[in-house]
């Protein structure tokens, strides 16, 4: 199900996903697509989407434990400043500070663990909160390049935060 | 674009070239049967040529990880050779540099065996 209003200074697009491994593509392709029109550089773009990529992941697989009866919402505003993207399930949800660290010595050979901190590593600011569903909303944003700017991203100095446990 | 791997022998050393997208799903799924393959006939020397793969999510972060570790477990070493930008800068911020040995140059990455 998708939605969509706009408002004069405000976009808003809501899709539901069903909690199956084709949603994580889809949802990256589709906040991709709006990161490029919103017009983020390519190192911006990679960024934005790995971020949805693995909240989405975070959903499918943590959240909602992979039950396909369970649904998984994805939805961005395009504010006139920022991107902000919302991932909710409907698992149990979790609190933030209880994720373990993968850089901690004792977890760098973790198979797992690693999508919370990239997500922070990527977007300019990072949040979980309690969604309506009962589960874990992942709130994170990008701030929009200044006009004419985009195509100075793809040099690589795009910059990601250098430590990524900061977030918001 | 899906994941696809070609292995190759190069003396007693396996390159295994990759190109793709290791990703949840079909491309993890790929690197774990190609490496479980690979060590079942005996093959423990192995070179990971990521030049034509530019993008690794968390899930195949985490496949190359447990990749390193089977291969450890039966005394052989995987190594990764030819990291693009983006695999490169992953690595970085995982610090999983301090765990693969990476090379740029295959001739040196067969030679460290």
């Amino acid at each position: 199900m998708v939605t969509s209003r706009m408002a004069p200074e405000t976009k808003h697009l809501e899709v539901t996903l069903e909690t199956q491994v084709e949603s994580v593509n889809l949802a990256e392709e589709m906040c991709l697509r709006l990161a490029e029109a919103a017009g983020f550089g390519e190192d911006e773009c990679y960024r934005i989407g790995m971020s949805v990529r693995e909240g989405v992941i975070n959903a499918f697989h943590y959240g909602n434990k992979e039950k396909p009866e369970k649904k998984i919402h994805l939805a961005v505003d395009l504010t006139p400043e920022k991107m902000i993207i919302h991932v909710a399930d409907e698992g149990a949800g979790f609190v933030l500070k209880d994720v373990p660290d993968p850089l901690a010595e004792e977890n760098l050979l973790s198979t797992s663990g690693r999508g919370i901190f990239l997500m922070r590593a990527f977007m300019d600011e990072f949040d979980v909160v309690k969604a309506q569903t009962g589960g874990a909303e992942i709130v994170m944003s990008k701030r929009l390049p200044a006009p004419g700017s985009a195509q100075m991203n793809g040099n690589g100095s795009g910059g990601h935060s250098a430590n990524p446990n900061t977030g918001a | 674009m899906a994941l696809h791997l070609t292995p190759r022998d190069s003396g007693l050393i396996t390159v295994v070239d990759a190109s793709g997208r290791i990703t949840l799903g079909d491309g993890s799924a790929m690197l774990r049967k190609t490496m479980r393959q690979l060590l079942e006939e005996g093959h423990t020397k192995i070179i990971l040529n990521l030049a034509d793969v530019d993008y690794i999510d968390s899930s195949g972060i985490g496949e190359l990880v447990s990749a390193y570790t089977a291969v450890r477990s039966k005394d052989g070493e995987l190594k990764l050779l030819h990291l693009t930008k983006k695999v490169h800068d992953l690595l970085q911020i995982t610090k999983l540099f301090t765990v693969f040995e990476v090379y740029s140059d295959e001739g040196i990455a067969i030679r460290s065996f």
